[in-house]
């Protein structure tokens, strides 16, 4: 946590020269060395991590009869379920409130973390390295124990069961993520590059816009992707600070989820959600692979 | 284009660390001048002080007419080419040429046209839109040029712009460099710790050692008139023999024997006996056995063991051992010698680097008489440094600012 604002000076011109191709840090991945164990391994590792959700894919395709039949391939496979879930009105609700309330997040978040962190990466002022502890131990801090006092805060201010009472508190535990990720990655990009853009006739903050950012997006998108996960994924402030649809998310609402019938549990429904949250992310695990892999491996570096 | 002009410039770094000490210096509009010093003498605080990525501790910097001391380097409108060429490695070449302009809001028609215009004197036309990670170093090199040509600023400044390429694209790009300056006309300040780039590119050069300036001139009275043992020791390669020697009326007395200086050569107030440091260039030493006669009269011939030969093709360095006692002007030269990043050891044993011509006989380990040229000693207070050899050039010595060339 010594990076100052002196210029590329210090750094011996060796350095210097390593840094001209500057370009952000890309990993290669090595396919070579991996034996018969490795791979026994890796889909003993799979089968543990993929079973439950293969299960609760299994539940979710079941009809109310052979639900508790035991089977992992379903016999009768059928979509009422879904269609269930979406006609009972309780559950479009929620997810359009997940949606809008991780996505709301993660812009707030970014774009504050990338200001804060450009800070912490340039500048040495007092107070940064107490800054950066203070963030590390409220990422650390266990929710739960805020839970109680949120709760009668939230109900004096009209704050509760509305979609800031949730982005508030997403926001607190998912800033001090996004800015150590930033930082990470703004501490790379030489500072030079920024001078240069500055005698080029740049503003600071268009030297920001045109140099810096673009350069950090791979950090960028890695902060985004982590904090929309932490909003997409939380419960428990969402089943301690909503009461209605205003603002449930999925993951409380599930918890909410009513039958047809006072007697049956709607294990169905509530696979078919489960199905239905999770794929967004995978999804976009997916098409964001490299990036996320470069930036968490970048911050890895150098954190 | 403007003249720069700095009265008193100093920096002091937060840490107390003073880089910069008290420079005068002025730039002539249009002119090209070189700072050059050994590494941490200075030369890039310097250099960012006057683009206005460094504070200005002390003093007062003028582009024009205009005190710049407290405008940010936007302001400034000057070009600087960093050393490690800075440029932006997520724009195509195209788009880091053109980044100064698109920042000043140039209609995208008059970026077009002045960025192909800036790449074909770069011959450049053929890598516009390639990303800087796919260049080679001198392509590289030429794109933080163009960035700097494109705009028509003030001036442009150079920061070691060559060191990070290999010797012999170096001596292209310097041509390259000299040719640019040349075609814009544009004031240019360039920093480089070689003293060989410093002789052949400016105009001018303004020699600095430990944030203090020595001497500005052009690169031939540097050469001619040092004005101290720092100066002497820094432009020449190799660089200057010096020798601890007593002086005497218009004798010289140096280790190898005594040599008559001129009348010209000789300090001025001479008489009393005192405590010199002789210089000679290796150049003014020759084999007497191939001296001319015409040439003979004006220099001083002594017999020496040649320890070790160095033959170069159209030249020869030959090393002729001596022996003296060290004593303080050997501690003045050691300290020099640590300056210099150089390996000179005076003391005891130390050895005087002579060039011969190349039809030179002389035999490694033979001995061999040596000529040398009496014209051309400079000698210097062993105590301040300071040169006591009248000034050859017309001319004074100060730091006012030279007449532009061309
Ligand atoms: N940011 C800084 N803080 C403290 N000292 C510095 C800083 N930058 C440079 N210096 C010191 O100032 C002196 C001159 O540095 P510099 O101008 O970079 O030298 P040069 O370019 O001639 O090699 C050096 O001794 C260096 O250590
Ligand atoms: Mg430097």
């Amino acid at each position: 946590m010594t990076t100052t604002a002196i210029g590329g000076e210090q750094v011996g011109a060796d350095a210097q020269a390593a840094h001209s191709t500057w370009a952000p840090t890309r990993r290669r991945h090595r396919e070579a060395g991996r034996g018969p164990a490795w791979t026994i391994g890796a889909l003993a590792i799979m089968a543990y991590a993929l079973f439950p959700v293969a299960w609760i894919a299994s539940l979710s395709l079941k009809g109310e009869g052979d639900i508790a039949d035991g089977k992992l391939i379903p016999t009768k496979p059928t979509l009422d379920n879904y269609r269930t879930l979406f006609d009972s009105g309780e559950f479009v609700r929620p997810l359009i409130n997940s949606i809008g309330i991780s996505l709301i997040t993660t812009v707030l978040a970014v774009v504050i973390a990338s200001f804060a962190a450009y800070a912490i990466a340039r500048l040495d002022f007092p107070g940064k390295s107490l800054l950066l502890t203070g963030a590390l131990a409220i990422a650390m801090f266990p929710p739960v124990s805020i839970i109680g006092p949120l709760f009668n805060i939230w109900r004096s201010t009209g704050l509760y069961d509305t979609w800031p009472g949730l982005i508030l508190p997403f926001l607190t535990f998912a800033l001090p993520l996004a800015i150590w990720t930033l930082a990470a990655f703004f501490r790379e990009i030489p500072f030079d590059l920024e001078q240069a853009a500055q005698v080029d006739g740049a503003t600071p903050f268009q030297a920001f816009r045109k140099v810096i950012l673009p350069l950090a997006l791979p950090g960028v998108f890695t902060s985004a992707i982590i904090v929309f996960i932490f909003c997409w994924n939380d419960f428990l402030f969402s089943i301690s600070l909503t009461s209605t649809d205003e603002a449930r998310t999925v993951p409380a609402a599930t918890a909410f989820f009513t039958a047809s019938s006072n007697f049956i549990n709607p294990t169905g429904q509530i696979a078919a959600a489960a199905i239905i949250v999770t794929v967004p992310i995978i999804i976009m695990v997916l098409v964001f692979q490299r990036r996320i892999v470069a930036g968490l491996t970048a911050g890895a570096v150098k954190g | 284009m403007a003249a720069i002009t700095m009265r008193g410039v100093t920096k002091r770094y937060p840490d107390g660390t003073e880089a910069v000490k008290a420079v005068d210096l002025d730039i002539a509009d249009g002119e090209f001048v070189i700072l050059v010093g050994p590494s941490g003498c200075g030369k890039s605080t310097l250099l960012r002080m006057i683009v206005g990525l460094e504070d200005i501790s002390d003093g007062e910097m003028r582009i024009g007419d205009e005190l710049v001391n407290d405008r940010a380097p936007k302001d400034r409108d000057l070009a600087m080419v960093f050393q490690n060429y800075a440029l932006y490695p997520h724009l195509s070449v195209r788009e880091n040429i053109a980044f100064p302009l698109r920042i000043a809001k140039v209609p995208d028609a008059e970026i077009t046209k002045r960025v192909e215009e800036a790449a074909k004197v770069l011959e450049l036309t053929e890598n516009l839109d390639r990303k800087p990670a796919n260049l080679s170093g001198g392509q590289r090199q030429r794109v933080a040029m163009g960035r700097a040509i494109v705009r028509d600023p003030k001036a442009f400044l150079f920061d070691e712009p060559l060191s990070n390429l290999d010797a012999k694209l170096r001596v292209q790009m310097r041509t390259e460099i000299a040719r640019i300056q040349r075609k814009y006309g544009t004031t240019t300040v360039y920093v480089t710790h070689d003293q060989t780039e410093a002789m052949t590119l400016g105009d001018r050069v303004a020699v600095l050692r430990k944030g203090v300036v020595q001497q500005v001139d052009s690169p031939r009275n540097l050469y001619n008139d040092p004005a101290n043992l720092f100066v002497a020791g820094f432009i020449g390669s190799p660089s200057m023999n010096l020798l601890p020697g007593v002086l005497r009326g218009s004798t010289l007395e140096l280790p190898f024997g005594s040599v008559e200086l001129p009348a010209a050569r000789v300090p001025q107030g001479g008489g009393a006996e005192r405590q010199v440091i002789a210089g000679i260039r290796p150049e003014h030493f020759e084999d007497a056995s191939i001296v001319g006669d015409d040439d003979r009269g004006h220099g001083s011939t002594f017999r020496s063991r040649v320890e070790v030969i160095e033959w170069m093709g159209s030249e020869l360095y030959a090393y002729l051992p001596y022996s003296v006692g060290g004593g303080s002007v050997g501690a003045k030269l050691d300290e020099l010698a640590a300056d210099l990043d150089l390996e000179q050891t005076s003391g005891d044993d130390s050895q005087i680097v002579a060039r011969f011509d190349a039809a030179s006989r002389v035999s490694e380990g033979g001995d061999a008489e040596v000529w040398v040229d009496v014209r051309r000693v400079h000698l210097f207070d062993p105590d301040t440094g300071e040169t006591l050899t009248p000034r050859e050039t017309a001319g004074s010595r100060d730091h006012a600012p030279g007449a532009v060339q061309d």
